[in-house]
């Protein structure tokens, strides 16, 4: 008989369990759930990954103390770059600043026991101040690239959550017009409606943000579509379902806690990119105002001055140096929470 | 296979269509002055001829009306020969560049691809080689190396990276001219006794048997190809490394370590080819990140392509010439992506066979 050849299963209560200890549960991790608890502890053993939330911290501590750092004129809106004058000859870094100097810092006294405030990083062509503009451009940057990220993922997470859920035409029609909008280099389509809302409404810091939403929303419908057609098929959706639960509360309470959170962490890392993209178009001219706080405003003075670099270089460096670490510090991150969340690398360490 | 290709194919249209759909829409953006551009080549300042322009070619129409009229041309109701359309090859009148849309493009488009054809063998030499060296020496110093360069390089947005480049190759070390050509070699260049078959310099110059014009010619291309493919080469290491770690971990692998056959036999006929079916997969990427990056690469080095071309018509928002290049890089990236798609149904018979 069949059954006799089958080894004889101990019951359960008989399991011998010996040999095993079991881990304890630390508080934080009773705390903020096993989940969270695995990507925090990824994070912070992760070299790389402190070293990109180290630099992230410390774009965020320049943005809190932008005004302390670099003190705005009184009455003046502080995004607008301080100039000095109008003479389109750059400034090497430590010229005096003779007209209209703001409030000398009272770390700057103390440090160096100047009273006279001057170009920390020198002044681009027309005498915009350098470091005043990377101070107040760490600001627009973290506005900006939270806007236009925040926005670009709620579109996306809307698209893709209706044509997964609705599935038949309705994701037909959807996935087809995300198709459409993925045609377009992205970079390329966002320098294009720029340059058209700009010829239009001018050049203010909503026509780069609003292009490069209009084109960055895709790819997160499609992974969101892609997410929650794999759990939408769980008993528990079922189960809500059959007790009556309306559309919206399924997808808002069972399916998307359950299906997009990766997606969203994952995303919430993709500021670097778009503070990356926001500045090029600034850089083509096609984004914010000649004189706005914006790095990529900064770098296009250097434009004119292409030939003359050694000598100006500080119209480049400064500025490039900042958006550098900015994309540095959010795609270490990024790159370590990728390893953490990848069902595949699970365990192994790559 | 073949259901797949056709299905892709009939899928084409759509995609064209909605493409078109939404360019047009870009330039239904603009005021009827600025879209006058489309038929005519000098915009009129008085408001009477304005007025008569916007009347004369119907630029206040409904958003169809208007959309056919783009795609297809229509007569001039004065003069009856036939103005516009896209699916004509008129794309309107390039205010920066002087001449028609169309003809700005092709005339910059040699160069454009002289500077994506050679960047592709930095990519492919750098990529995919560092990419497969990494993963077979993994977390071995070169690994280490490659994932830090590709993290860093990841990092470095393309328009500082040029920038740098320039100010350390060109205004410090003065090794490497901005531009096409040096002097010399452009008035040989443009001389009778210089055929130009393909309008690539660099080819051309074999082609001529001139050494000296072809060493110009790729010297002027150095930085320019580095700042362009830089990011590629890293994105390509970083797949490559990922997906050949992948490939020698399979049981194939094991099987032919097995049956003792020597390592480099190994990786190169069994894991790479599989290692590099993913890889083939990006190429369209590869593709877009080349359009995107000529823009800047062009406008830093002052080279005369078509991505510099755009980026002039951006700053001074000549949407017209900035469209016409973004409608070429959309069709091209359609293509692409179809090539690619079918490409990979080639390389992998799990997909060829479902």
């Amino acid at each position: 008989m069949a059954t006799d050849t089958l080894p004889i299963r101990p019951a359960p209560g008989a399991l011998d369990i010996s040999g095993i200890t079991l881990r304890e549960y630390g508080r934080l991790e009773k705390l903020v759930g096993p989940d969270w608890y695995r990507i925090l502890v990824g994070l912070f053993t992760n070299p790389l990954s402190i070293a990109g939330m180290v630099i992230i911290l410390c774009f965020l501590l320049v943005a809190a103390f932008a005004p302390v750092l670099a003190p705005p004129l009184e009455g003046a809106n502080p995004y607008k770059i301080l100039r000095d004058g109008f003479s389109p000859q750059p400034k090497p870094p430590g010229t005096e600043w003779k007209v209209r100097s703001p409030e000398v810092p009272g770390w700057y006294q103390l440090l160096t026991g100047k009273d006279k405030w001057v170009h920390l990083m020198g002044t681009s062509s027309g005498q915009w101040d350098i470091y005043y503009g990377i101070i107040w451009g760490t600001r627009t940057a973290l506005w900006t690239g939270v806007l236009i990220t925040a926005v670009t993922l709620c579109i996306g997470v809307l698209v893709g959550s209706f044509a997964a859920y609705y599935g038949g035409r309705v994701d037909d029609v959807l996935m087809r017009i995300t198709e459409i909008f993925m045609a377009f280099p992205f970079f390329l389509a966002a320098i294009t409606l720029s340059a058209a809302l700009a010829s239009e409404y001018g050049k203010t810091i909503w026509v780069p943000t609003a292009a490069l939403v209009a084109f960055g929303w895709m790819t997160y419908a499609r992974v969101v579509r892609g997410d929650i057609l794999t759990v939408k098929e769980r008993d528990y959706v079922t189960a809500a379902r059959v007790i009556g639960a309306k559309d919206a509360r399924i997808v808002l309470r069972h399916i998307l806690p359950n299906a997009v959170f990766p997606t969203l962490v994952l995303a919430s890392l993709d500021i670097g990119t778009y503070v990356t993209a926001f500045a090029a178009l600034s850089f083509l001219g096609v984004g914010t105002e000649v004189g706005y706080a914006d790095w990529g405003q900064i770098i296009s003075f250097a434009r004119s001055w292409i030939l003359s670099l050694d000598t100006h270089w500080y119209i480049i460096v400064f500025p490039g140096a900042a958006l550098i670490f900015f994309g540095l510090g959010w795609n270490l991150v990024g790159d370590a929470l990728r390893d953490i969340l990848d069902p595949k690398l699970r365990g192994v360490r790559g | 296979m073949i259901a797949y290709i056709i299905r892709r194919l009939m899928l084409l249209p759509i995609t064209v269509v909605g493409v078109t759909i939404l360019i047009f829409g870009m330039l239904q953006l603009l005021s009827p002055v600025e879209r006058s551009a489309l038929y005519v080549r000098d915009i009129p300042h008085t408001e009477g001829a304005l007025d008569a322009t916007i009347r004369r070619y119907g630029l206040n129409d409904p958003f169809v009306v208007q959309y056919w009229r783009w795609l297809v041309g229509r007569a001039d109701p004065v003069t009856g020969e036939t103005v516009g359309g896209v699916l004509r090859g008129d794309l309107g009148y390039s205010r920066t560049g002087n001449q028609d849309v169309i003809d700005l493009l092709l005339h910059r488009l040699p160069a454009t691809v002289e500077l994506a054809l050679w960047s592709i063998v930095p990519i492919i030499g750098v990529g995919i080689w560092l990419g497969v060296q990494a993963a077979v020496n993994h977390n071995k110093l070169i690994d280490q190396v490659a994932r830090i360069f590709s993290i860093v390089g990841y990092s470095f947005p393309s328009f500082v990276f040029g920038l740098l480049v320039l100010l350390i190759f060109y205004a410090r070390l003065e090794w490497f001219p901005p531009g096409r050509l040096t002097d010399w070699a452009s008035q040989i260049v443009q001389s009778d006794a210089f055929t130009r078959y393909t309008q690539l310099n660099t080819v051309d110059a074999l082609l001529n048997g001139r050494l000296d014009i072809f060493a110009d010619a790729l010297r002027h291309m150095v930085l320019p190809v580095l700042t362009l493919s830089y990011i590629q080469w890293a994105l390509l290491l970083k797949i490559t490394r990922s997906a050949m770690l992948e490939a020698l971990r399979q049981d194939y692998v094991t099987t032919a370590r097995a049956k003792g056959l020597a390592e480099r036999d190994v990786i190169n006929r069994h894991a790479r080819p599989n290692a590099l079916i993913p890889v083939a997969t990006v190429s369209g990427l590869t593709i877009v990140g080349l359009l995107n990056g000529v823009v800047f690469t062009e406008t830093i080095f002052n080279y005369p392509g078509i991505g510099s071309a755009a980026a002039d018509a951006a700053v001074s928002l000549d949407v017209l010439t900035v469209l016409g290049f973004v409608l070429f890089t959309a069709t091209l990236l359609i293509v692409t992506n179809l090539v690619v798609d079918v490409m990979y149904a080639f390389l992998d018979p799990r997909v060829r066979l479902s």
